[in-house]
């Protein structure tokens, strides 16, 4: 082979690596784990997705690094649970980036809690408070109902965004939309025994998993919200359970297990982790098998 | 009815299973097992029905809350407990812009007169310069405003409120929003995007005060008169270039009266993540301005300077927390080298010759996140004056005691913190340092701080 045609061939070469990322797949960066699991179940191979988190970090402490700001960049749609959750850096990482497509208000940017019934919305707005979200509480997706009503808009925008494909996304969205229900009746199902159930919590952020499965809280580990849990709050809160029991203390893979463990042994209730999102552990790889984790987790600390 | 009739399914299906296998051929049985799936199939259907009629309904739940929450933010200033006011009525402030304030306030004390306070072997710069004053200080209150105004642009203005009863504009700028392609637009007077603590407000730095590098080569920090560019290379590594354009006000330069650009810099950054639990980022800047009679006075001599001044700067940074969660633990590693030459002409009363002089400085610190809200910081300053060309002292016109200033001497400083934050909202802070800027004359140096954060409050960067 001569050098002039090595030479074209890998002309050509470069050519083609510069002009695939026009028919390539779509660049979606999500804010969480649980909506890059949701992408990838209606987008298949047609989206590129990656999340800005994984499990095991706190949603509402992340820093704008580097590499976030590229791959914000890069992307066609951002998908984001948005209710203020993400306020200390995706704001920053959009204007970081210069991408115009992802702006607030852009089709580019999708915010799933504004499709869903939101629980918590403060009356008051006072920092005294703790860590208010104006908009309501926005740990969404804890309650599949939530995760169905999203996907249903998630797919409309994919088809928005990537009108070729359009087809593509409303089959897989039937597809998942069929298979989520008949999950979310298996998981009804089982854990029917929790109904009722009181619980306590370390953050706020399992209010809509609450509300779905009818259990309740009488008790958060955290003082306000945001606030870390203090020796001081810790004992109050065990004397209070003398007089509210409560069945388990509840926490997200990615919250600190000392707290709990601390009111698990005196209060002589067992301390739940729960995967919170996808890829906390070994089972929960995608949203069905997060599902039944949590469940089986539940529905095992009580039998 | 409905409990009724999946009830008898139940029994019919319990019955229905156990024969199966050995009556596969008697035909009631079979049109008991048709009956008995066309039922499955009609409750399948009307159990989706019902669920697609929850789902419509929690779905217009949710467009009534949005069209609330609207409407709240339009009427800010209506109570909340009121009735949720139809979109249409808005208030005369929805349009405002968000407010934000910072509070910030020192107790010192200083074995040395802070008023003697100077930089051996160099210049005084113009600007914050120094420990500030003994006993109860009130620090650098911020107050910032910032809206959108338009779909093309956005706006910003921190004021800053000094204990002096002095208010100066700290930053007021505009800047692009949709420019898209990575670029990104802003004018105004703005935090340079020079090094890496440049572009940082002083409510955000890990310690009381700024190094002593960007105190002797900035007077602080380089906030420039002028436009700035940024460009977001579209690769997944982050590459980020940027160059300004500025009037040359800003200390080392000073106004000169001219047209045109009288301060360039340009900067580039890199960045990347380890893994889930590091990044990092590096950079490289320079600044290139002017000065014309830029007059300073040390021991009663009036020296003064003119000529070029243009500083290299490098910066690396790099943050641990594990599998990237700071909540617990975290630690965050910071550099920076800067090094500024200057040539021109340095006048000793009526008299003048040529200047010429490297100067350069770094610091190095580390601040660690050993528990939730508590942090400790570490962290070495060190400047090094080289030793300058000035003419009327080589020509033997003057002596080296007519620039006190000048005589080499390389100082330096340990600073040690700890601080407390109950929220991302407020900060306590103690550190002491050991300051040795003047030669010969070691100041021990111990601040208590606080940092208080009111209002809306944009997030942080990198």
């Amino acid at each position: 082979m001569t050098s002039l045609t090595k030479k074209l061939i890998a002309g050509g070469a470069l050519a083609l690596a510069f002009a695939l990322p026009a028919q390539a797949a779509i660049n979606v960066l999500t804010c969480e784990p649980e909506w890059a699991a949701l992408t990838t179940e209606l987008a298949g191979d047609k989206a590129n997705v990656s999340s800005a988190t994984n499990a095991l970090q706190d949603p509402h402490r992340v820093e704008a690094r580097p590499g976030l700001i590229a791959r914000t960049r890069n992307a066609d749609l951002v998908v984001c649970t948005g209710l203020d959750l993400e306020v200390g850096w995706l704001p920053l990482l959009v204007q970081q980036s210069g991408n115009a497509k992802i702006a607030r208000g852009q089709p580019g940017y999708f915010e799933a809690g504004s499709f869903v019934p939101r629980l918590d919305v403060p009356t008051k707005l006072d920092r005294a408070e703790g860590d208010v979200h104006a908009a309501g509480n926005p740990h969404i997706h804890l309650n599949p109902h939530n995760i169905a009503l999203v996907s249903a808009q998630l797919a409309k925008r994919l088809a928005a965004i990537d009108p070729a494909n359009a087809a593509y996304y409303g089959a897989r969205q039937a597809d998942f939309a069929g298979r989520w229900s008949q999950a979310m009746r298996k998981w009804e199902t089982q854990a029917a025994p929790l109904r009722g159930m009181a619980i306590v919590e370390h953050h706020r952020n399992m209010e809509y998993l609450m509300s779905w499965l009818g259990m309740h809280q009488v008790g958060t580990l955290e003082p306000k919200p945001g606030v870390e849990p203090s020796a001081a709050q810790l004992g109050q809160l065990l004397a209070q359970l003398q007089q509210q029991p409560a069945k388990l203390v509840l926490r997200a893979a990615y919250q600190d297990e000392r707290a709990s463990n601390w009111l698990s042994q005196r209060a002589h209730i067992p301390a739940v982790v729960v995967p919170f999102t996808v890829g906390a552990d070994a089972e929960s790889r995608d949203l069905f098998s997060m599902f039944d984790t949590t469940v089986q987790r539940l529905t095992a600390a009580v039998k | 009815m409905f409990k009724h009739t999946l009830m008898s399914v139940a029994i019919a299906a319990a019955f229905a299973l156990p024969l199966s296998a050995s009556a596969a051929d008697n035909p009631e049985l079979a049109a008991i097992r048709a009956q008995i799936q066309e039922m499955k199939q009609s409750y399948e259907a009307r159990l989706q029905a019902l669920e697609q009629r929850l789902q419509d309904a929690q779905a217009a739940v949710a467009e009534a809350q949005n069209t609330a929450a609207a409407a709240q933010q339009a009427s800010a200033a209506a109570p909340a407990a009121a009735a949720p006011a139809p979109a249409a009525a808005q208030g005369d402030n929805a349009f405002n812009p968000s407010i934000s304030l910072v509070l910030g306030g020192t107790f010192s004390n200083l074995s040395q007169d802070p008023g003697t306070y100077r930089f051996g072997g160099f210049m005084p710069p113009v600007g914050e310069v120094g420990p500030g004053s003994r006993s109860f200080n009130l620090g650098e209150s911020e107050l910032t405003m910032a809206a959108n105004i338009d779909p093309m642009f956005a706006g910003q203005l921190t004021f800053a409120l000094s204990g002096e009863n002095e208010a100066s504009v700290e930053e007021a700028f505009f800047r692009t929003r949709e420019l898209g392609g990575g670029m990104n637009i802003k004018a105004g007077r703005f935090l340079s995007g020079v090094g890496y603590l440049n572009g940082q407000h002083s409510h955000t730095w890990d310690f009381v005060d700024a190094p002593l590098a960007y105190q002797a080569f900035f007077g602080g920090q380089y906030k420039p008169d002028g436009v700035q560019a940024r460009w977001l290379a579209p690769f997944n590594t982050f590459l980020e270039v940027g160059a300004e354009l500025g009037s040359g006000r800003s200390f080392p330069g000073n106004d000169r009266n001219k047209n045109g650009f009288n301060a360039t810099s340009v900067f580039a950054h890199v960045g990347d993540d380890i893994g889930d639990s590091a990044s990092w980022r590096a950079g490289l800047s320079w600044v290139r301005t002017g000065a014309l009679d830029r007059a300073y006075e040390v021991d009663g001599i009036p020296n003064a300077f003119s000529g070029r001044s243009s500083i290299w700067m490098a910066d690396a940074v790099y943050k641990w927390a594990p599998n990237g969660n700071p909540t617990q633990t975290n630690f965050k590693l910071q550099g920076e080298y800067m090094r500024r030459k200057e040539s021109g002409t340095l006048a000793s009363g009526e008299l003048a010759d040529g200047y010429a002089g490297t100067q350069s400085g770094w610091y190095l610190q580390g601040v660690y996140q050993f528990m939730p809200n508590w942090r400790a910081g570490l962290r070495y300053d060190r400047l090094s004056s080289g030793s300058p060309f000035i003419g009327l002292v080589d020509s033997g016109v003057l002596g080296m005691d007519a620039f006190p200033a000048l005589a080499s001497y390389n100082p330096k400083r340990s600073s040690v913190m700890l601080d407390w934050s109950p929220s991302e909202f407020s900060r306590l802070r103690l550190q002491f340092a050991r300051d040795e800027a003047r030669p010969g004359q070691p100041d021990n140096q111990v601040y208590l701080q606080y940092i208080m954060s009111l209002g809306t409050h944009a997030g942080h960067t990198f």
